[in-house]
């Protein structure tokens, strides 16, 4: 914050011979700034979804990868006229964004559901581990990385960074494997697979609790111990999850800070007597925060990404779960459909971010 | 008389010019690439770049002498005396035991970093061929073909990269793959993921260089295009290339792991793959068996782990401001003063 202060207030006393023009351009930047990132939405979502249509058509329709050798060729080729994949790509690929516009993203071939229909069933469940993950990796990452910086370069610093690195070299699914073996296996302390145990499950529908939102749920019937089993459910995943966004996180606090702790007022500070404990609470902290904002709009991806590994070692009946489940029944018209909706999902959420990005740090809107 | 003047007119010996070229690096091996970092680095980094580059050496000697480490073959169901067995427990037959499918956990381990090297190595070959020429074309020649390049890396950058790997992995492979098929595959899903990232980084130094007086020159004087991209700007913009590259070696490593625990792997009997041999440990994990998963496991770990640390401090020791210097005396203390002196005393170079 005090360093965008100090920015805003140079900008205004030094008076450049443009400064008119700076002036005007200034009062409608934000507006402009967010204009443009809506804009760019559309493109972004236009590109990944003919990417994904070239890449799975370039090799074969889906039918042939589902059916292919199991049934007669006739057959086959009746199937795939009735679905229209003998018609040229070109026409095709129009009649495949004359329906994504519509909101269609295509219907499942294994159990015929609309793709956005699956979406709405276990989106929620992804939701919830993301959130989950998220929140252990702030409470970690954030703090340690503090530490990190305040202590650079000893023995704290060195622990934190290799722990760091370790998070990141661990693939997800592994530590959720050493997790799982450790607390539930083990110790025998938390459940090792699902989202909760088969009769709270049925309580949480009992009391017509439908946001798919376990913990919502879970509250919403009132009963602690339905909480509570939503939650020791959670712990794991959450963990295996949070803890490689946690490494990210704690990195980039500590060089963020230990650039803020070298700029001129913090140097200002420190000739003035400042403690270097007071200049790491007051004076470098802040703005170290500000970069994690952008960051995380890359996380979202990573993070979706690392949800489909976590879900698949937890059981967790989330979107990643459900597409692993489609990936072996060879059905790529869902693969497809729910690659091309979770592109328009990452595409809205850096829109979101880069919104938060710009209202709390003005330097990003030019 | 006449003498004196001939030893002088004749060129000094290389002997005697030895000390005037290298005044105190020492022989000429201190000058290669890793030796010199290993060299010019103090304390914790130094312990950092050598557990790195000792992981890193034993994963590639492992990968190549895999034959000679490994007791069995990596699909290996039976020797003299019958059948493996499954899930047997870590014994002096099997040191790491079996596998639910029956095989030696430990001669799979060994020869999955012979798949995970080849794997990492057409992976970063590919991408860098064609990250580095899209970046050259896009960013020397401009208009809309850049325009357009640019917005879908943009847009492939900031979508979920194994997503990504997946399609392209059913793309190349429909699933099941023999050996060369199933590494294909993942080195390809890896290069579509990667190539965005080489390009954003050589185009934006395509277009600095590109804006440099001797470029101007060689244009004056009538050079090609093609000759001015490849003789005069594609030399000044890889400079950053080696410290990216390592860093997606690791990320190679791991995309192959998770593409394989996704089942889009490469089949058991075609290779060993670690990544697969996790996916089918998920139910030996709830009954208690620990040796399918943990092995595999560290040894991913500890492959992303040497690479990351290479990289990493190779990255630190290439930024004057990250790198921590060696002070004149020498030693502990002298290492912790030019640590208190380069903190007070760093500018702040943060304005880009």
């Amino acid at each position: 914050m005090t360093v965008t202060h100090d920015l805003a207030a140079d900008d205004a006393v030094a008076p450049t011979p443009d400064a008119e023009q700076r002036g005007s351009r200034t009062g409608g930047a934000l507006g402009r700034y967010l204009l443009v990132r809506f804009l760019l939405i559309f493109p972004t979502v236009f590109i990944l979804v003919t990417v994904v249509f070239v890449l799975m058509r370039a090799t074969g329709d889906p039918i042939t990868a589902a059916l292919g050798g199991r049934l007669p060729p006739d057959q086959l080729a009746e199937r795939i006229h009735q679905a229209g994949y003998d018609r040229p790509i070109f026409v095709q690929y129009l009649d495949y964004l004359g329906h994504i516009v519509r909101g269609d993203f295509g219907t499942t071939l294994s159990d015929h559901l609309p793709v956005t229909q699956v979406l709405m069933t276990y989106g929620a469940a992804t939701l919830e581990l993301a959130v989950y993950a998220l929140v252990v990796a702030f409470a970690v990452g954030i703090p340690l990385g503090r530490v990190a910086a305040a202590r650079r370069d000893r023995l704290p610093d060195a622990g934190l960074r290799v722990g760091a690195i370790l998070a990141y070299a661990t693939p997800v699914f592994f530590a959720g494997l050493v997790l799982k073996l450790i607390f539930a296996v083990w110790l025998d302390w938390l459940p090792p697979n699902g989202r909760a145990s088969t009769i709270d499950l049925l309580k949480m529908k009992l009391h017509g609790a439908k946001t798919g939102i376990y913990l919502i749920d879970a509250i919403s019937t009132g009963q602690w111990s339905v909480v509570a089993d939503v939650l020791q459910h959670a712990i794991l995943p959450a963990l295996a999850l949070g803890l490689l966004t946690a490494g990210v996180f704690l990195r980039l606090v500590r060089t963020n800070m230990i650039s803020t702790l070298q700029t001129g007022y913090v140097e200002a500070a420190r000739s003035r007597g400042v403690s270097e404990r007071r200049l790491v609470r007051a004076h470098a902290w802040r703005p170290a925060l500000v970069p994690i904002i952008t960051v995380i709009g890359l996380q979202i991806a990573m993070l979706l990404g690392g949800a489909v590994l976590t879900e698949t070692t937890f059981e967790w009946k989330g979107l990643g779960f459900q597409l692993v489940q489609y990936l072996n029944a060879r059905d790529f018209v869902a693969v497809q459909g729910m690659v091309a909706l979770l592109a328009v999902i990452v595409a809205v959420t850096n829109f979101i971010v880069d919104v938060i990005a710009a209202l709390v740090d003005p330097r990003i809107r030019y | 008389m006449t003498a004196d003047i001939a030893n002088l007119a004749t060129p000094p010996s290389p002997e005697d010019l030895e000390p005037l070229v290298t005044p105190d690096h020492g022989p000429r091996w201190h000058r290669l690439p890793i030796v010199r970092q290993v060299r010019t680095s103090v304390g914790l980094q130094r312990v950092m770049l050598v557990t790195g580059l000792v992981l890193t050496g034993i994963f590639i000697l492992a990968a190549i002498f895999a034959p000679l480490i490994a007791p069995y073959s990596w699909a290996q169901l039976r020797d003299g005396s019958g059948l493996f067995g499954s899930q047997q427990a870590p014994s002096s037959a099997h040191l790491l035991g079996t596998t639910v499918g029956g095989y030696d956990v430990l001669s799979r381990v060994v020869w999955g970093s012979r798949t995970a090297l080849l794997t990492i190595v057409t992976a970063v070959v590919l991408s860098l061929f064609l990250g580095v020429f899209l970046g050259l074309v896009s960013g020397y020649f401009g208009g809309w073909l850049d325009r357009v390049l640019v917005v879908v890396a943009d847009a492939i950058y900031a979508f979920p990269s194994l997503l990504l790997a997946i399609v392209a992995a059913i793309v190349i492979s429909h699933g099941q793959s023999s050996l060369w098929n199933g590494i294909l595959a993942a080195a390809i899903s890896i290069t579509v993921v990667f190539v965005p990232q080489y390009f954003r980084v050589v185009r934006s130094e395509v277009v600095r260089v590109k804006a440099e007086a001797f470029v101007e020159s060689a244009r004056v004087i009538g050079s090609s295009s093609a000759r001015i991209m490849t003789r005069h700007v594609l030399r000044n913009s890889v400079r950053t290339l080696p410290l990216i590259m390592t860093l997606n070696c690791s990320e190679a490593i791991l995309t192959l792991a998770g593409l394989g625990f996704l089942g889009f792997g490469i089949e058991p009997s075609s290779a060993a793959e670690w990544g697969y041999d996790l996916n089918k440990s998920i139910a030996d994990v709830t009954s208690g068996i620990w040796w399918t998963s943990i092995f595999p496991g560290v040894a991913i770990v500890l492959t992303v782990l040497g690479v990351t640390l290479v990289g990493e401090s190779l990255n630190d020791l290439a930024d004057p401001r990250l790198r921590t210097r060696r002070a004149a005396g020498g030693g502990r203390r002298g290492a912790r003063a030019a640590r208190r002196e380069q903190r007070t005393t760093t500018e702040p170079e943060e304005a880009r």
